[in-house]
């Protein structure tokens, strides 16, 4: 990684916020281990896309979130969702295509919803849901009420019309949303460098929209948390949007039919040595947090993921009576009389 | 009743619908102090103000974007997209966000929003300016699409719409706008997927909608003329379909023309005629007839857009030459 992050990790994060962070980051990577498993064994159908390694950006914001506040995501969405505290048995049955899932088996991986968290979404059209997510800050801001919308991305999408229209949107109205960007170096399957002007395509697009550049380490919980806090606080008193890019690097391929060959050893070798997961548990050791806390945190994790995925393995299929269902809100789907 | 113009039935309904609930707000490009360039909003940035009258830069995707967030979380926004024609930039907000969501979601979310377009030919603004796009809303799943060829429906509509919790394509008629015509006084809601009996005849059926159904009705009365007696049904909703007053007026008169400003291929005019094809075959006298536009894009001349267009003239000239 050639690029020098300038912002150290953070010091003043409280010892129950980081433990929190830490659970948090153990249940997002054993649920996307446990749907790459089940992928394998053809219980999870359709596509999937894990973020497995890109945890502690999800994990810093979703812990820095009021409750009310909104998160809108992309079809990477598993970890965002689950990270709102939505069903996570409820996840898993939605990506086996059962009945007991998330959207009744409607939406799958790529769309995965829950509003009663201020999940609101996870959206598979790259760029869509940046002026959706402009959308809700613009409803925050008229109703006064002091939510403030969290919208995450990745670095694929700076290139792309929706991405600017939301940003210039968000700043001309001062909207109370967070543009977060996770640059995992790979828009799909191509080095994101190779397709974009600028070497960070969000931190150097901020000045654009008269934006501050803020580049971070995304693979650093304190530190997303932190820079969550920030541009969170910014938003909700009146300050308008922040562009976050944070640098990150998906473990696995872009989607389950990727094995990701096309990236050099090297490369991966080295991002896996800035897991974020071990990074952290290191750190909370060297903070004299105990070995045993944290294994007991590790431990329930497994058990919840476990009890997840009996929950939705044991789901009937979606059902067949629901197709023409949810179209419309009086619950039907009537296009004539 | 009070004599308004199409445009200011308009505006006349977004205040009503503005007044009677604090959540609507509106929103697009030059619909503020400039009131729309088809000046369809006039008053309404002076009443309410720039907070829920607010201009928009020129990012359809960010318009329709915007609303979209907006109704998931509260509001009842309408949107105005300039022209109808410029809803291919921002086709992926409409088609595959704003109309899918509350399905994928199992109706976790409800998106009452409406966004209202500025539609259809006759104005000489060639190919990207004209088109009449009502079909391509009706083709996908989660749209109700309305289109009024009176100001009292461009009032009733259109605060149907803003009251409708799913969302609504409104699209008004850009040579329509100047028409002028009763309107009930006072607050004025009409009913999404009732279609209008325009004229009621004994020989056929001609169903229209927007700025075909005054053509229809100028074709009908010369018809008559001819020894032809014309029903005339205005559409007014293509999605809720008003299928029972098709079905039962051409059940009686035996013979239907659709007359559709669409390009030929899958016009709205191609699934009323299926459904009729379908359902009441053995009533049917003869051949449906659709009267289209031809499958090219709208040219800019006026004697090819007039030509382009179905007029009066080929209205009659097709009903009499099928009837015979």
């Amino acid at each position: 990684m050639s690029t020098q992050l300038e912002k150290p990790p953070a010091a003043d994060v409280d010892r129950p916020t980081r433990l929190r962070l830490y659970q948090l980051m153990v249940e997002l990577r054993d649920f996307e281990q446990r749907a790459y498993e089940l992928f394998l064994e053809n219980l999870v159908r359709g596509t999937s896309h894990l973020a497995l390694g890109q945890e502690a950006i999800a994990a810093g914001y979703a812990v820095a979130m009021r409750a009310d506040d909104y998160t809108f995501c992309t079809y990477r969405g598993h970890g965002h969702t689950l990270a709102r505290g939505a069903s996570m048995a409820a996840a898993m049955a939605e990506l086996l295509g059962r009945g007991n899932g998330m959207l009744h088996g409607k939406g799958g991986s790529m769309h995965l919803t829950d509003v009663t968290r201020g999940a609101m979404g996870s959206y598979a059209i790259v760029g869509a849901h940046l002026p959706i997510a402009a959308g809700a800050a613009w409803s925050a801001q008229a109703r006064k009420s002091g939510q403030v919308a969290l919208c995450f991305f990745g670095d694929g999408t700076t290139n792309i019309g929706a991405f600017h229209e939301a940003l210039n949107l968000a700043v001309v109205w001062k909207l109370p949303v967070v543009f977060v960007c996770e640059n995992n170096q790979y828009m799909e399957y191509t080095p994101i460098r190779s397709v974009t002007a600028v070497e960070h395509p969000a931190a150097d697009r901020a000045s654009a929209y008269g934006l501050e550049s803020i580049l971070v380490d995304g693979n650093d919980a304190d530190v997303m948390y932190d820079t969550a806090r920030q541009t969170i606080g910014k938003a909700r008193d009146g300050g308008g949007p922040s562009l976050v890019e944070a640098l990150t690097y998906r473990h696995g391929g872009h989607s389950r039919a990727d094995p990701a060959k096309y990236r050099p050893d090297a490369e991966v070798r080295e991002w896996l040595s800035r897991d974020p997961l071990k990074r952290y548990r290191a750190r909370l050791l060297a903070a004299g947090i105990s070995e045993g806390e944290l294994n007991e945190i590790d431990t329930r994790a497994q058990q919840k993921v476990d009890a997840a995925t009996e929950e939705a393995r044991h789901g009937a299929p979606a059902r067949v009576d629901q197709i023409e269902r949810q179209v419309w809100s009086d619950g039907g789907s009537a296009w004539r009389n | 009743m009070a004599e308004l113009s199409f445009r200011e039935a308009i505006a006349a309904a977004i205040a009503q619908e503005m007044e009677r609930d604090p959540m609507v707000y509106f929103i697009g490009e030059d619909v503020g102090a400039a009131g729309g360039v088809f000046k369809a909003t006039v008053g309404l940035f002076e009443r309410f103000g720039p907070e829920r009258v607010r201009d928009t830069p020129i990012s359809e995707q960010a318009i329709v974007g915007a609303a979209m967030g907006a109704a998931m979380t509260g509001l009842r926004p309408v949107a105005e997209i300039m022209f109808s024609d410029f809803l291919a930039t921002c086709w992926d907000m409409v088609a595959n966000q704003v109309a899918k969501t509350r399905y994928m979601t199992d109706g976790q979310v409800s998106l009452p929003l409406v966004i209202r377009t500025a539609n259809g030919g006759g104005t000489r603004f060639g190919a990207q300016h004209s088109q009449s796009l009502e079909n391509w809303a009706m083709a996908v799943p989660g749209l109700k699409v309305v289109a009024p060829s009176t100001p009292a429906d461009a009032k009733g509509l259109l605060a149907a719409a803003i009251r409708d919790p799913d969302p609504v394509l409104v699209f008004e008629h850009k040579s329509l706008y100047g028409v002028k015509g009763e309107v009930p006084e006072g607050e004025h809601v009409d009913r999404l997927g009732v279609a209008a009996v325009r004229r009621t005849g004994r020989d056929c059926t001609i169903v229209a909608l927007a700025a075909m159904v005054p053509k229809a009705l100028a074709a009908a009365e010369q018809l008559e003329s001819l020894g032809i007696d014309a029903s005339v049904i205005d559409v007014r909703s293509l999605v809720p379909l008003d299928t029972r007053t098709i079905l039962g007026d051409v059940r009686r008169t035996g013979r239907l023309f659709t007359v559709e400003e669409n390009p030929r291929l899958c016009g709205w005019g191609a699934e009323i005629a299926s459904i009729v094809a379908d359902e009441c075959f053995d009533d049917l006298d003869g051949p449906i007839v659709r009267i289209t536009t031809p499958h090219v894009p709208l040219p800019a001349a006026d004697v090819l857009e007039d030509a382009a267009m179905p007029s009066v003239e080929r209205i009659i000239e097709t009903v009499k030459g099928g009837m015979r």
